[in-house]
């Protein structure tokens, strides 16, 4: 996998501000300046972080009313929505960047999900749990049932989760739709960054979560 | 009821009264050149050097100016937003400039039915020219260029008066930093003219009224108005709330009578509202601004497509619902915010739950309070105020 991410830079955040550290790569990927769409936003936790430290022109859509409610508590300005329905209201190229961060596998139709991601914004940043880390494999191939661990803790019949992917699943899928991947890596289960070097195969076995930018 | 039929002789109401339009007449959507007139209104805090901390407060179908008066001069209350406005409260008269004018078409001091017609020297009544949103708010624009301001911090309302808030920043979006339209519509549904209708039917079928000329003839049509106010009280609750309030308790009595008394409390409740209801209000004002409101529909001159009328605004937006207001619903929110989003303004779309029906905006609901509350913080730290 591609590793081009600078290392100094969230050392270049003159602010106390901390953030979860899987949030804190994405926000290592942004310009400060720059006009960010979080889909899928929370309680504001990146958001809020990009907003005081980059300066970001920020906007933030949620589908649970107590996080749209705590984010607008907090000025944050966001809307009660989901990433299946309600992206398409956003004009083209009104963000620089889209962010879907650990929802993907959540959304109904993830392959116009993303085309949507990269008609609103010319860069897109997207993360999620690969089910080709080695504890899924192991959870399916030696206890034969659905993986279960921190990272996807909820039973397959409760979980929100419903299309799974791995590293290159979403690699292929990249390709097909002919997208770009600026960026990419992985992350182990503490969301701390994996150095593999340039292997997709280790990172798809090693990776918990991945991090992907792309473009079109 | 037996309030003074003829105004001339109540003394004028407290607070501060503007004639506008002497030198340009305000022009009317019906295309009527209007003018003079005279809004009145009421302001708390103080405007800073700069003009920057203005904040408009835009009143509802029956409110009025006296937005956070301690004691309303009519009903001997608290003003209808005393919860939310005030010093130290979410718009924090010790930091805010807050106005608050009557409608155009009102009652309680600003140009209306009521009033005298000085080409004729009577009350104007049917011969009022009919108002819109766009005129009421094109009035303000007259009244808040008179105060020297420029743009205003915000503009905030619930119901009519976040149509207003929405006309505000198709209109004059580089006068409004900030805008909260709180439960309420880019138009009027269907359900809500044909409520309203109701309620007109109601005041026209009282003899009582006149043909509009009651006030010449010495008369109220105060059995109709009540009526008209009975019927849009209930849409303004939710049928949960109504029934946790009063369920089928009976009033003062042990069984219910077998007559057309006012057996239950909800009915006691009901005919109170009516009754006090037009102790305060004019009839004809009430004709003219529920047709104002049956009018409003911001997405007409757009051939239905609302989000051009916001294309270019600058203005940041915090768009509030309330999940049991059958009159304004989230959806119609929703398409606002949808909107909104599409012209790619700064927006938030908040639905607060709450089984208070409409009225929730006027009541006592704290996620509803912290929101508004974050988004007005959050707008001063953008525009830089203290």
């Amino acid at each position: 996998m591609n590793e081009t991410l600078n290392p100094n830079s969230a050392a270049n955040v003159a602010h106390s501000d901390r953030i979860r550290i899987d949030l804190q790569l994405i926000a290592d990927m942004i310009e400060p300046g720059t006009r960010v769409l979080d889909i899928g936003c929370g309680d504001g936790e990146l958001l809020g972080y990009l907003t005081r430290t980059k300066k970001v022109d920020g906007r933030g859509l949620e589908l649970s009313n107590e996080g749209v409610r705590n984010c607008v508590a907090q000025g944050l300005p966001v809307m009660q929505g989901d990433a299946d329905r309600d992206l398409r209201d956003y004009p083209d190229g009104a963000f620089d960047y889209a962010i879907l961060s650990q929802t993907l596998q959540a959304t109904q139709r993830p392959k116009e999900v993303l085309s949507e991601l990269l008609r609103i914004g010319t860069k897109a940043i997207v993360s999620f749990p690969n089910f080709g880390h080695w504890r899924a494999r192991f959870d399916l191939m030696f206890r034969g049932r659905m993986p279960q661990n921190p990272n996807l803790p909820i039973m397959w019949y409760e979980t929100p989760n419903i299309h799974f992917c791995t590293v290159l699943d979403f690699v292929a899928l990249c390709k097909e739709m002919d997208l770009t991947i600026e960026r990419s890596m992985v992350l182990n289960e503490a969301g701390s960054k994996l150095s593999l070097g340039s292997q997709t195969r280790f990172s798809n076995f090693l990776g918990n979560q991945a991090l992907f930018m792309l473009s079109k | 009821m037996s309030t003074a039929t003829n105004t001339e002789k109540r003394p004028p109401l407290p607070g501060h009264h503007m004639v506008l339009g002497e030198t340009e007449k305000l022009r009317l959507d019906s295309g009527v050149e209007f003018g003079p007139f005279t809004l009145a209104y009421q302001t708390y805090g103080e405007l800073n050097a700069d003009k920057s901390n203005a904040i408009l407060v835009c009143h509802a179908l029956t409110g009025d100016q006296y937005v956070a008066d301690d004691v309303h001069p009519i009903t001997g209350k608290e003003g209808w937003w005393s919860e939310i406005v005030g010093p130290g409260k979410i718009i924090d008269t010790n930091k805010y400039f807050v106005i608050c004018s009557n409608v155009i078409g009102g009652c309680l001091g600003s140009t209306g039915p009521k009033e005298i017609n000085p080409a004729t020297g009577k009350p104007w009544g049917l011969d009022f020219p009919v108002i819109t949103i766009a005129d009421m708010v094109r009035a303000q624009t007259m009244l808040i260029d008179a105060l020297g301001i420029d743009m205003l911090f915000a503009v905030i309302g619930g119901s009519m008066g976040g149509m207003q808030v929405l006309e505000w920043c198709k209109s004059y979006p580089e006068r409004v930093y900030a805008a909260a339209p709180i439960a309420t519509s880019f138009r009027h549904s269907a359900q809500n003219i044909a409520f309203h209708e109701v309620g007109r039917q109601a005041v026209m079928a009282d003899p009582d009224w006149c043909g509009g000329n009651y006030l010449l003839e010495g008369k109220k049509p105060s059995r109709g108005l009540a009526v008209a106010r009975m019927t849009a009280h209930i849409t303004y609750l939710s049928q949960p709330a109504l029934h946790r309030k009063f369920g089928r308790k009976l009033q003062n009595r042990g069984a219910i009578t077998y007559s057309f008394d006012q057996d239950f409390q909800v009915e006691s409740y009901l005919r109170h509202q009516g009754k006090s209801f037009v102790d305060r209000f004019d009839a004809n004002s009430y004709l003219y601004i529920t047709r104002a409101m049956d009018y409003f529909d911001l997405s007409l001159e757009y051939d239905g497509r609302l989000a051009e009328a916001f294309q270019g605004c600058k203005t940041r937006f915090c768009v509030i619902s309330f999940s049991s207001d059958w009159c304004f619903t989230t959806a119609e929110s929703r398409i606002v915010a949808h909107a909104l989003n599409a012209a790619s303004c700064n927006v938030s779309c908040v639905e607060i739950e709450s089984d208070k029906g409409h009225d929730a905006f006027l009541l006592d609901e704290p996620d509803f309070h912290m929101v508004l509350s974050g988004f007005i913080e959050g707008a001063a730290e953008g525009r830089g105020l203290k």
